[in-house]
Order: C-alpha cells, then structure tokens, then sequence
C-alpha cells in the first residue's frame, strides 16, 4: 500500500501545509512508509469481531455544568504569534 | 398557456444552542456578549495534553430533544473528529458525531392556521451533538488585511437537527421553523436566540420540474446567512425562482455540477454563489479517541418521557378541545409560551367563560404586553383578578361599555375589581330604580313607544343614551329589555 504523490499534494492542501517539490517527494516516500508499516494489521484475521468504537472499554464518562474559571486572558493570549489587546490576529478571513 | 409548474423540495439544517452554563467538553462558561477572549481554557483552546469531558446537562438536553422529536435513540453513541483547518477552530477539528449520531429517524408535525397546506409531518433525519466554532471578525477599522479571532464561542455545545427533505414550499419551511423553535421554547433547552446566534439555519433546495421525459431535478443548493424565519422564506422563494431560470438557460440536472453554496444577501434580496469548498469538503472524520462514548438505557429514555411537558401541539389541542379556541386562536396563544396560556387557562376556569376569557387576553392582555414590550409576569393583573372582571361582565353586574376603563384602572392602580368600581363610582343599578328609570323615559318619549309600537325596535336606542345620561352605571342591554317589557305591557 503505497501513497501516491497526489494523495500527499491533497493531504498537505486539507492542512493547509505549502509544500515544496523536495518536501513533497520526502513527504510522499516517509508518509507512505508509514502506512505500510500500519497495514501489517491488515493481516489479522478479524473476521466475527465487532468493529471498536473506542480503545478503552468504558463509558459515560461526564462532569456536571458548573462554571469552574477560565484562563486569564493574558495567559491565553501568551503564546499567539500576533495578537491584540483582546485578540487573536491572524491573516485576513475571507468572508463566507 | 399556463407557465409549466416545479414542485420544491427543502431540506433544513438548524444549529442550536443548548441551555447550559458550560461548554459541551469543558468548564468554560457559555455567558454570551462576555469580553473576547475571557472564557477558554486550555481544553477549548487545543492546547496539547488537555483532555474534554463530555458536560451532563447538555446531553441530557439532547436526549429531551430527540425524544420529543421523536426519534430513535440508539443505546450506544460516541463522538468523531471532523477536522478542516479555520482560524476560530483552534485544535484544527470539530468535534462532531459522525455514524452513530445520538438520535435519528423522527419527525415534527407542522400545520398552518390559515390553511394553506395540509398538515404533515416533517422527517428528522438525525440531532447530533457538537460543539461551535469561535468568532473571526474582519478589521476594516484599522484598515489592515487582518482578521480578530475571538475564542469565548468555541466549545459551545450545539444540537444540529438535521430534516428529510420534505417540505415543499417557503412557507412550510417557515412553519417548519417556528413549530421547531416554539418545541425547543417550551422544552426549555435553549432560548433560540437569532441574533445571538443560538438558532441558526441552512436550507438545501432543488427543483422538481416535470418535463415530457418525466421528472427530472435541478442541482441541489445550500443557502446560508439567512438572520431571521422571514430570510428563511424569502431566500427559499428567490432561490427557487432562480434554480428555475438557471434551468431553462442551461438544462442542468442534479448531478451536472457540483453542489453549490449561496449567501441570502438581506439587503439586495437575493442569494449570492459563494466561494467553493469543494476541495476542503474532505473531512476525514474519524472517532475521538480523548471521548468516552455514551450509553443510554432504556429506563433513562423512560424518564425523559415521564418528565417531559406538554408539548404545543398536545397544548393547541387541549384550548381547541376544552376552551373552544379555534385553531388560529390556540395557535396565537401557544405561540406566545406556556406562561402566558397558564394565566389564560386560569382566568377562563375561574370564570367559566372561555370565549370573554379569550377575547380578553387576545384583545387587550396580549396588546398591553406587546405595547409596553412585557412578558405576562409582569402584567399588572393577575390571573384571579381579570377572571372576577369577566365574571362581573358576564353576571351583568358589569356593563361592557364601561369594562375598559375598569381593565385601564386594575391595570395602572395595581387594583382590584372592587376598588377599580369603588373609584369610578361605578355600582350595580338597582332593579326597581332601573325600571323607574325607563318609566319615566318612556312616559317623556311618547314617540319612541309609538315607533316600538309601529315595529322599529331599533328605536329604543335614543333612550338608552338618555338613560346612561341619568345614570352612567346603567346597563345597557337591561335599559332595553325593561323598555321593550314595559311596552309590551302597556294597552294598545
Ligand atoms: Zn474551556
């Protein structure tokens, strides 16, 4: 199971990731490499066992709605690469 | 010839806001209109390492909602990453529900007062839980190509209830949506706010057309940005017009081209094609690992049932069936929410008379309210106190006449009947003064009696001015049954 160059080109667009050519054919190469290794499971017989939803086998797992506090505002906007006073900045959102 | 027909077909996706204090997977609150960025954590903000867990008062709203939608609720759901990268959606997916949505399979029943189509039911194709996306705002201010985003909304929990494509005009879509939001009102699981976004709604519309060669459909269009239900009809109503002409031009059927997404422009009052998605549609949902699916049992599904209040529609029914309301007067009346029909129903029980009960709230309750922008309890006049102002009216202790001024008095004194009679001086006409009264009338209007005697009832009229000159407190309709006995009695 390989990875073809375009479903890398694809891929990289939905993570809104610029790849350069070299990138890409590095990319192509390890990402694929990577699948391969994950196939392996695919050589499991798992023919009678039911599909998994979920690694842990536990549910219902909830918290009541009670406002606990939020993060100040200086310590949520401490790591944003540009910011204002009160917000995020990031390059312009076309309008949709 | 008459112009060839189409048949529409509208499918609705609304997004609500569920009433919780926190957000659906942490402890953020959901206080709307609250400073940017005031109200996020590291859960609702991606951070690495931060785990969600799922808030229990959201889901159990969501399960209020399906079951009264409804639908079937599946014993087991769990939750998926919808993931597509946007600036006000910090962890760089959506957590949403993908294949095993919480519920599905239901349906709304809707109806139009006026008639205007048949009453039917609405599929529900699914409600599902996710959480909301932050606020990015566009800086034109500062006049920099940059856009604020504002985190405080991410994380909010949402229910999308998704619906068959079964309505087949504007107008059922309207109907659709009130019916909707007035079930969501009265369930009390979100206050459907529009503009502050807490019901929010797209449209998928197409076409029918019926061509020699059968049927065939134009390309399906999701229309967005519609701020109000009137958007909603009048967006679906151009849309429709528009698919139409796009069809005529260039023969596309469903399938042609792909799926487009149109903006109602409010101002311009048309729909507008947006930028296509089409390459980021991929969204490769896949199950949330940090979640913990949910099981829902029977005996919880059982009690969301036994809790569950009356709903509008069981609620119309009870004022047409016990109260006699007609269908648009129940309609009204439940449209304005259950605090108001439980002063009515209150006010018509204690005085026995539904149909003044009703004219009274309809009439001058419910304009009193809308005049001075109140909910009912605030009204000045309880319940108790308007049902001994239409007994009096219906007792005949009360003339109609002067009830308004009654109601105005009750309403700007804070009084009750007796001390709103007291102070207009107004009090019940003695029987023999009464009949005095128009002995008198009668034995000075010689000519009335003879007009009376001569056929024309009508006559009367003139006396019982006079008679309300003599004494304002009189009663009308008694003044005139007296004279007409009177007259009767007398020897021709
Ligand atoms: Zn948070």
């Amino acid at each position: 199971m390989s990875l073809s160059r375009q479903e890398v080109e694809k891929v990289a667009l939905l993570a809104r990731l610029q790849l350069s050519e070299e990138e890409l054919t590095t990319m192509t190469t390890q990402l694929g490499q990577i699948l391969e290794y994950v196939d392996q499971l695919s050589e499991l017989d798992t023919e009678g066992v039911e599909p998994m939803a979920h690694a842990i086998d536990m549910s219902n797992v909830f918290a009541e709605d009670e406002v606990k506090p939020s993060l100040d505002r200086e310590d949520a906007l401490a790591n944003a690469p540009k910011r204002d006073d009160e917000c995020y900045r990031v390059p312009a959102v076309l309008g949709d | 010839m008459n112009p060839p027909t189409y048949e529409i077909i509208i499918g609705l996706e609304v997004h609500v806001q569920l009433a919780t204090r926190t957000k659906l997977f942490c402890r953020c609150s959901t206080q709307f209109g609250a400073s940017p960025n005031t109200q996020t954590c590291p859960v609702c903000t991606g951070s690495p390492g931060a785990l969600p867990v799922m808030n229990r008062h959201a889901f159990q709203l969501s399960l209020q909602t399906a079951v009264a939608l409804n639908c079937e609720i599946p014993r087991f759901t769990k939750w998926d990453r919808k993931q597509y990268y946007y600036p006000d959606l910090p962890k760089g997916y959506q957590i949403s529900q993908f294949d095993l949505p919480m519920s599905e399979h239901g349906w709304l029943e809707i109806s139009d007062p006026d008639g205007a189509f048949p009453t039917k039911r609405v599929g529900i194709t699914r409600a599902h839980l996710e959480e909301d996306a932050g606020k990015s705002m566009h800086d034109e201010a500062a006049g920099k190509a940059d856009s604020r985003i504002d985190l405080n909304r991410t994380g909010t929990p949402l229910l999308e209830i998704v619906s068959e494509p079964d309505m087949r005009s504007p107008l059922e879509a309207k109907a659709y949506l009130t019916e909707l939001r007035l079930l969501l009102t009265y369930l009390q699981v979100s206050d459907c706010n529009m503009q502050e976004g807490s019901l929010r709604v797209d449209a998928n519309i197409n076409l029918g057309i019926p061509t020699d060669d059968g049927e065939i459909r134009t390309p399906i269009v999701e229309v967005k940005n519609m701020n109000s239900f009137r958007a909603v009809e009048r967006a679906l109503a151009y849309e429709a017009e528009r698919q139409y002409q796009v069809w005529q031009e260039t023969g596309h059927r469903i399938g042609d081209v792909p799926k487009q997404t149109r903006g109602w422009d409010d101002q311009a009052q048309v729909t507008k094609g947006q930028r296509s998605k089409e390459e980021s549609s991929d969204y490769r949902y896949f199950p949330d690992p940090d979640l913990i699916p949910v099981t829902v049992s029977e005996e919880q599904i059982d009690e969301v049932v036994k809790k569950q209040p009356e709903l509008p529609a069981a609620l119309r029914e009870r004022l047409q069936a016990n109260y006699k309301l007609s269908h648009y007067d129940a309609d009204v009346m439940v449209n304005q929410g259950r605090a108001l029909v439980d002063y009515f129903i209150e006010v018509a029980d204690r005085s026995q008379d539904a149909k003044r009960a009703t004219n009274w709230v309809q009439q001058d309750v419910m304009r009193t309210l809308n005049e001075n922008g109140i909910g009912i309890d605030e009204f000045p006049i309880n319940a108790e106190r308007l049902a001994e102002l239409v007994l009096a009216i219906k007792n005949g202790e009360l003339d109609s006449s002067r009830s308004r001024d009654v109601f105005q008095f009750m309403m700007d004194e804070k009084s009750d009947l007796q001390a709103a009679l007291k102070a207009l001086g107004i009090e019940k006409v003695d029987d023999s003064v009464l009949v005095n009264l128009c002995r008198t009338l009668l034995e000075a209007n010689p000519k009335v009696v003879a007009d009376v005697q001569a056929g024309k009832q009508q006559a009367i009229g003139a006396l019982i001015g006079q008679a309300k000159k003599q004494n304002p407190n009189v009663n009308p309709g008694q003044v005139r049954e007296i004279c007409l006995q009177l007259i009767q009695e007398m020897p021709s």
